[in-house]
């Protein structure tokens, strides 16, 4: 397939790999932010063709995994209601809350339905001018353009039944916390190249400074990897921390314009709590004081809920790179796909599930 | 496995409540029928957990199957819930190594359900019995009240006589033994997804739903030695081989780049974040046949068939992907539907 199938040629991937051995003389930890890259890495077997000095660390870009458990709750209440269509991406709803997912709560009665855009959330709102319409506005900058369309169309047209659940998150105060955190292990990082697409890599030149870390905006093809991989080696064995570009082709030093001023319209910096890792200053969307209107927390009285993660998931650490999946002594025991402890377990995305899914026996049983 | 529970704060395998993905053919549906009907019901004939019963009498031996179809949309391109229901019952026969010879209907029809509509779905199942060489004997009708039904579903039964000389099972594959697969994956699964969701694509994609008896029987009489069969709906290829890698007890290899996938299916794969792998199929089915009638075999299914694996020296269970860059990684069951990504 034309743009996909030459970014898994596995001649010119070995040919990656086998310099990126050449240029490697010491260990050297690695990690890629984005869960898609985690889970393209998991699936392709690109890691076991990397020389054994480099670790992949599995960062904390999955949007599913680092949702509060808190907001999954209120998710959870509000998509138990009668008058509530409770719309959402596919991915969040086997999301375990304290008290089961969206899934069990559609298994009860509730009207839960999977969409593919935040679009057609507010369509099934216009179609339903009786019924409250929430979506579950979660993702990082992403999924942002998308769902700050969504809230400033309900605007414009007047869909005053609509409402978004917003658990929105950024990933530069992510990359700092890790960075600043003294059980750091990381030493550089694969930026998300699609992330990147939309707000540009301006922003990790300070950190890169800052930090003494470099910085390789990735895309998510075997290829991609390796050579983000390469690169990122390079700059690490050269002593230099720069931010580079490998996702040429899909990534602009300013990212989309157009994209993030339709952003900057509807959503402001604020402060957000990061499942397993706890708040973090300034690193989460949340609805403009004129768009108060559409936020589902106020339009339903949920903002004061305030709930505890478990204790026997370590999906924090997990996502700041402390730990492997398979080091958490809950993987593969209490804590499994259909029993999960942690959204990291559920989510397509998630590291746990990618380990669980393709690396399973091997972990567990050697 | 009680602990496990116990400590579990959120023990969906034991749900009190059945979820949608207890049906969506993977682990949770792997521990409804194992863990709730299987218990109750047990005897020799089920606990073969085949896609059919087999039964002896009187010295010749019969398969005998039963299927529920709840398709929604009811028309999809490239068939119908009236093919479907046909064909997926042929195909569990043939997945049997049986010649299908008589089959059931029951509908069950929501109130106010369009008449015309019944009689395209009622000719569509007569072209596709006729196609598949098998009669409708029996059936029955029931009504439901508007709201208590989704328009139309169906019921099926089917019985197939397998010839002598004719044993198909997991517990038959041998090292070495070919896995050949007849055609490409995902086309029924993302036809109905396209379809449900509203989502379009550069090219419509057809359902692959086809009776498999003709390339089963073509198999049989060539004296191909066939030693398990199995047909790729729910769950698909990967679900299909952990099933038979655990029953045989014997680990499977199979090569990404030899499971043949049509550019439209993978690119809307691509988009949505979902593996062919897992999709259903309504016409694809894995044989394991013998090494040395492998090439033989590929000529009788046809263009479109390919060889994708083996079986290994090895026993144990497990199914390891070569992955296209050459990795190896294993190839697990999922626990239920595959969901679409977010980002």
């Amino acid at each position: 397939m034309k743009f996909i199938d030459e970014y898994r040629d596995a001649p010119s991937v070995h040919a990656f790999a086998d310099a990126i051995r050449r240029v490697t003389t010491r260990p050297w930890a690695i990690m890629e932010i984005c869960g898609g890259q985690t889970h393209a890495i998991v699936k392709f077997g690109i890691d076991t063709l990397l020389p054994p000095e480099i670790t992949l660390l599995h960062g904390p870009g999955c949007p599913v995994c680092v949702t509060p458990v808190e907001l999954i709750d209120k998710a959870l209440l509000l998509a138990a209601r009668p008058d509530v269509i409770f719309t959402s991406f596919g991915d969040m709803l086997r999301v375990p809350g304290t008290q089961g997912d969206l899934f069990s709560i559609k298994a009860r009665g509730g009207d839960v339905r999977m969409v593919y855009s935040p679009l057609d959330a507010l369509k099934i709102a216009s179609a339903n001018p009786n019924r409250q319409v929430v979506f579950f506005a979660v993702g990082f900058e992403t999924t942002a353009p998308a769902n700050a369309m969504a809230v400033y169309q309900a605007a414009r047209r007047g869909i005053d039944n609509f409402s978004i659940l917003v658990s929105h998150v950024l990933v530069p105060p992510a990359v700092e916390a890790i960075l600043s955190s003294p059980g750091n292990r990381v030493q550089g990082f694969l930026a998300a190249g699609h992330v990147c697409a939309v707000v540009g890599y301006e922003e990790y030149a300070p950190l890169a400074e800052k930090y003494r870390v470099p910085f390789v905006v990735t895309g998510f093809e075997p290829l991609d990897i390796m050579q983000g991989v390469y690169m990122t080696v390079c700059q690490l064995e050269q002593g230099r921390a720069e931010v580079e570009n490998q996702y040429a082709r899909c990534v602009r030093r300013a990212g989309s314009a157009g994209a993030q001023a339709m952003i900057r319209e509807v959503f402001e910096i604020v402060p957000r709590k990061w499942r397993g890792i706890g708040e973090i200053p300034a690193s989460g969307l949340g609805l403009r004081a004129q768009y108060a209107a559409f936020d589902a927390e106020k339009r339903f009285g949920l903002a004061k809920m305030n709930i505890a993660e478990s204790d026997q998931c370590l999906s924090g650490q997990v996502l700041q790179g402390k730990i492997k999946p398979h080091q958490c002594p809950a993987f593969g025991v209490t804590c499994t796909p259909e029993c999960p402890l942690g959204a990291t377990m559920v989510s397509s995305e998630g590291a746990c599930a990618a380990y669980y899914r393709y690396r399973r026996r091997e972990v567990m049983h050697g | 496995m009680v602990d496990m529970t116990l400590q579990c704060p959120v023990p969906f395998t034991h749900s009190e409540t059945v979820m949608l993905a207890h049906g969506g053919g993977g682990r949770m549906m792997r521990s409804l029928i194992e863990g709730v009907i299987m218990p109750a019901f047990s005897n020799p004939a089920l606990d073969a957990a085949h896609d059919g019963a087999v039964l002896t009498i009187n010295g010749s031996r019969l398969a005998f199957t039963t299927d529920s179809f709840v398709v929604q949309p009811l028309f999809f391109p490239g068939g119908d819930i009236g093919t479907l229901a046909i064909n997926g019952t042929v195909n569990d026969l043939a997945m049997c190594g049986a010649r299908p010879l008589a089959i059931s209907a029951g509908f069950i029809i929501e109130e106010g359900f369009s008449m015309d509509t019944l009689r395209r779905v009622i000719s569509s199942m007569a072209a596709a019995a006729r196609e598949a060489g098998v009669q409708i004997v029996t059936g029955d009708t029931k009504v439901v009240d508007q709201g208590k039904g989704d328009g139309l579903y169906i019921n099926t039964a089917g019985i197939g006589v397998i010839a002598d000389g004719v044993d198909i099972a997991p517990t038959n594959i041998r090292p070495k033994d070919a896995i050949l697969l007849n055609g490409d994956l995902g086309r029924h699964s993302l036809a109905i997804m396209a379809l449900r969701e509203g989502l379009r694509f550069e090219s419509t994609i057809e359902s692959d739903c086809a009776p498999l008896v003709k390339p089963v029987m073509a198999l049989l009489d060539a004296g191909i030695r066939v030693r398990c069969l199995r047909d790729l709906t729910r769950g698909g290829l990967a679900s299909a081989l952990v099933e038979i890698a655990t029953a045989a007890r014997r680990d499977l290899q199979i090569a990404e780049a030899a499971i043949p996938v049509r550019e439209d299916v993978r690119g809307a794969c691509e988009i949505l974040g979902l593996d062919p792998l897992y999709t259903a199929n309504e016409g694809r089915f894995i044989a394991f046949v013998a090494p040395e009638d492998a090439a033989r075999a590929l000529a009788l299914l046809g263009a479109g068939a390919q060889q994708i694996g083996s079986v290994l020296e090895t026993p144990g269970g497990q199914v390891t992907l070569t992955s296209v860059i050459g990795a190896a990684r294993i190839v697990d069951m999922l626990s239920g539907e595959q969901l679409p990504r977010i980002c």
